[in-house]
């Protein structure tokens, strides 16, 4: 193999991955595509200025002044100066066009080279980086740009190069808020530790990053600069030697009265111009976004027919559970197929397995809570009897007789309000209780689940309060309202052992004193050995085995859950003796 | 006792507090360890004890501020980014969190060559090494075209091992490498950890929250809390017959896949706190 046929291969094994036709995306948006086609056509309009008009844009022609459309050749008619309008608007178009591109680029180069250094190193560059931005800002630019006039003449250049350092703080604080979000990754951690230089890491991993945010604010700062132009030209502040859409304005309004038609064309072509490059932004950020194509939602049809099978002692009864999840192709992607369990009344039910198993959406969906997509598509969920997926049915149960603990606490209280305001509202709506009553209420469940500091803690944000303290908050808003089955997620998994140890005492307490159900959904072994009375294994969205705590430990018919048991760590021989005995022999 | 590849000694490390004249938070208040080449060091504790924070500061990510971090015979802990990055090839890492640590937006190739191409090794090579890598960790070659969505957290655990080895280091900090990770997919990582280990004498310090993986894994293990090493010793004995009051708690409150087992666990530790208390 040749050194050029290896670094092709080479390129070819690793080189950046390109999102996959993110011009075909906006291409596909219909607005997408009218912007693009009407910028093309204005850009090749400038280029192809001369080849394109047939009178030049600044012979005046006394018998054309403020001709009407279609007058001799003059397409749009004469100005008041009988000049041909269309050759001047194509012609402005030109200086508009360099304009934009000299405030864009300048703002481009100023602001996102100092918002990824910035954003990097933070510390005393991007402090004075950020008084100088707010000076920036807060400088009314247009009045600035006036100003500049006296000083440096009609040079629509240098102005718009002058308006590009004003807007530089703009992308300056965009860049810079981007980068230091994707600072925290931990890959870039990891291109430091390989011994890549800063350089290399802020070109190859940062920029690449945050290029579609900047993609889109340019858009719009084109479209800012090209107003702004036109506003200065109306002024007077143009270049008075070449035709400009602004200046165009400007004669139209002198002669507003003998000919109105003559503002209309330059307004057309500036509100044209301007509404593309937004539009395009906008497009291009929805299709860097892309949210999958995904069909309402379809309800099964079928269901609740098996309800009064329910054996004797259920009081949730799961048959023939499938979910699935519209995919952008039109075909649903299941993730449970044919789920059945009953969860007996008095008893805790470990619904077990590996990520993507699907036992968090299996008690997802017997509260009703499937996330946007998602559908049951067949089977049937009863609680008492009642067919859980009837319209409105888990709703109506649901925070009453069906609660729910989710896995991570701290996003699952509203830090706006305080702990005592998020358990004191649902025990007034739920029960009918008077502000004391629930405050008494909230106090004493509070007291329940073995927080502290009672009165504190309701005065607390969340925010205020440990992972742990606020899990235990959760329980007892879970439990508040006397439910009869409780559907636990993974309750304790974000918590440490120790807290977690703690957490699972008082749910079995709680459990116990109130003759609760609970559906456990965990990945771990040693959770439902500490909680559950009967187990349910999952994988790949079916049930493997299931029987009680003891038959699954003790007794594992199925080679799977003898898998997973077997991967727990537990009894496996410490490396150290491990090593020793490999040393002796 | 062979000569130690990594050694601790006394580190501090304080992280500075946003706010005018607000003294910084001191995370680690005096550690002291060593590991020897071709052995793991386990360092346990729970979220907040400062075991990640140290593993950050023999990386060079945290900001040491008294003691020091001999690698090699050398002091590492002072060294600029730039004289730091000629350690790159003795000292790797592995992070928690597979889903964060490899760049969305490169494939897997391209990950895989970076560290290669960082040390200037010629194009020719670095393919070689990149499918050898692949091989070495379990992955089919092909998979260097692909991007890391494609994979899963097991498979992209693998590929973030694959770079850690990549310059053949003699130290890798792992992480909490398995935290994230399914039950069977965490037991097959660690078997790759400890296979590539015996193969190619690599030192880990071994970064954890779980008991069992640390005993597993580690010859010796330290035990952290709030900053401070409070027992430290060999693999087995620490995590079998703890002897200080914080490891035992840690110990107790592990629950074991096994309700008989747990029940009685679960009586001892309520038994245990209940003592504490009185």
């Amino acid at each position: 193999m040749s050194t050029a046929m290896l670094s092709t291969e080479l390129d070819r094994t690793t080189r950046p991955l390109r999102r996959t036709g993110i011009l075909a995306r906006i291409l596909r948006n219909p607005m997408g595509t009218a912007s693009l086609i009407v910028l093309t056509l204005i850009v090749l309009a400038a280029i192809l200025a001369p080849l394109i008009t047939v009178n030049p844009p600044g012979r005046a022609d006394i018998g054309m002044v403020n001709a009407p459309p279609f007058t001799d050749g003059y397409l749009l008619g004469g100005d008041n100066a009988g000049r041909d309008v269309l050759s001047r608007l194509v012609f402005g178009a030109q200086l508009t066009l360099l304009g934009a591109l000299s405030t864009v680029i300048v703002s481009l180069l100023l602001g996102v080279t100092l918002g990824l250094i910035g954003g990097y190193y933070r510390g005393r560059f991007d402090a004075v980086a950020g008084w100088v931005c707010d000076l920036l800002l807060i400088l009314p630019s247009k009045i600035v740009l006036v100003a500049m006039f006296a000083v440096i003449g009609p040079n629509t250049m240098l102005t718009m190069a002058v308006l590009g350092v004003m807007v530089a703080p703009s992308f300056y604080r965009l860049v810079r808020n981007l980068v230091i979000a994707v600072r925290k990754e931990l890959y870039i951690d990891a291109a430091q530790v390989s011994g890549l230089s800063d350089a290399r890491i802020i070109g190859r991993h940062v920029l690449f990053a945050v290029r579609a945010p900047i993609v889109v604010h340019t858009s719009m700062i084109a479209g800012l600069a090209i107003i702004l132009q036109a506003g200065l030209e109306f002024l007077g502040l143009g270049d008075p030697d070449s035709p400009t859409w602004g200046g165009m304005l400007q004669d139209a309004f002198t002669s507003i009265y003998s000919d109105p038609l003559l503002m209309v064309w330059p307004g057309i072509a500036i509100g044209v111009t301007v509404g593309a490059f937004i539009l395009l932004g906008n497009v291009v950020r929805d299709s860097f976004d892309a949210p999958a194509a995904v069909r309402p939602r379809r309800r099964a049809v079928a269901a609740g027919s098996d309800a009064v099978t329910a054996p004797e002692g259920s009081i949730c009864h799961v048959s023939g559970l499938t979910i699935g999840y519209a995919q952008a192709s039109g075909d649903d992607k299941v993730v449970v197929d044919g789920v059945g369990f009953d969860v007996q009344r008095g008893r805790v039910l470990g619904l077990v397995g590996e990520s993507g198993s699907g036992k968090t959406q299996t008690s997802l969906a017997i509260l009703g809570l499937l996330p946007k997509g998602g559908a049951v598509l067949g089977g049937g969920i009863s609680f008492e009897g009642k067919d859980l997926l009837a319209p409105g049915a888990a709703r109506a149960l649901r925070g009453r007789r069906i609660a729910y603990i989710p896995q991570e606490p701290m996003s699952n209280l509203d830090p706006n309000f305080t702990i005592g305001h998020q358990l004191i509202e649902p025990l007034r709506a739920a029960k009918g209780l008077s502000r004391t009553e629930a405050r008494e209420a909230a106090s004493a469940l509070l007291e329940r689940v073995g927080i502290p500091d009672v009165e504190r803690v309701l005065r607390s944000y969340p925010h205020q309060i440990s992972g742990g303290m606020a899990q235990r908050v959760l329980i007892a808003g879970a439990v508040s309202c006397d439910p009869d089955l409780i559907i636990a997620d993974e309750p304790t998994t974000a918590l440490d052992v120790t807290v977690q140890a703690e957490i699972l005492d008082l749910l079995r307490g709680l459990q116990r004193e109130r003759g609760m159900s609970m559906v456990l959904v965990t990945h771990d072994f040693g959770v439902v050995a500490d909680l559950c009375d009967d187990v349910v294994v999952m994988r790949d969205g079916r049930v493997i085995e299931r029987g009680t705590a003891e038959e699954i430990f003790g007794d594992p018919q199925q080679e799977y859950t003898r898998t997973l048991l077997a991967s727990t760590l537990d009894g496996t021989p410490a490396r150290s003796v491990l090593d020793k005995k490999g040393a002796q022999s | 006792m062979t000569e130690s590849l990594l050694d601790v000694s006394d580190v501090k490390v304080a992280f500075p507090v946003a706010g005018w004249r607000r003294p910084p938070v001191e995370i680690l208040h005096g550690v002291s360890l060593s590991v020897a080449p071709g052995r793991t060091v386990g360092l346990v504790g729970e979220s907040g004890s400062g075991k990640s924070t140290l593993g950050r500061a023999v990386l060079g990510l945290a900001p040491v501020t008294a003691g020091t971090i001999r690698f090699q015979g050398r002091e590492i802990q002072d060294l600029s980014k730039a004289e730091r990055r000629p350690l790159a090839a003795d000292l790797q890492v592995v992070f928690q969190d597979p889903y964060s640590s490899l760049n969305p937006a490169m494939s897997i190739g391209a990950i895989l060559a970076e560290p290669l191409r960082a040390r200037g090794i010629a194009a020719d090579e670095a393919i070689a090494r990149i499918h050898d890598l692949l091989d070495a960790v379990g992955m089919p070659s092909g998979s260097a075209r692909r991007s890391p969505r494609e994979f899963s957290g097991g498979q992209r655990q693998r590929i973030a091992i694959a770079r850690a080895i990549a310059l053949e280091p003699r130290l890798i900090v792992c992480d909490e490498p398995t935290s994230a990770l399914d039950l069977s997919t965490q037991a097959r990582v660690l078997d790759l950890l400890v296979e590539l280990q015996e193969r190619t004498g690599v030192s880990y310090l071994f970064i954890s929250h779980n008991l069992a993986v640390v005993r597993r894994m580690c010859h010796d293990v330290a035990v952290m809390y709030r900053g401070e090493i409070v027992e430290y010793g060999e693999g087995d004995r620490v995590t079998s017959d703890p002897q200080h009051p914080y490891t035992r708690s840690l110990l107790m409150a592990a629950p074991v896949p096994d309700p008989a087992r747990q029940s009685a666990r679960r009586g001892e530790r309520q038994r245990l706190r209940a003592e504490t208390a009185a």
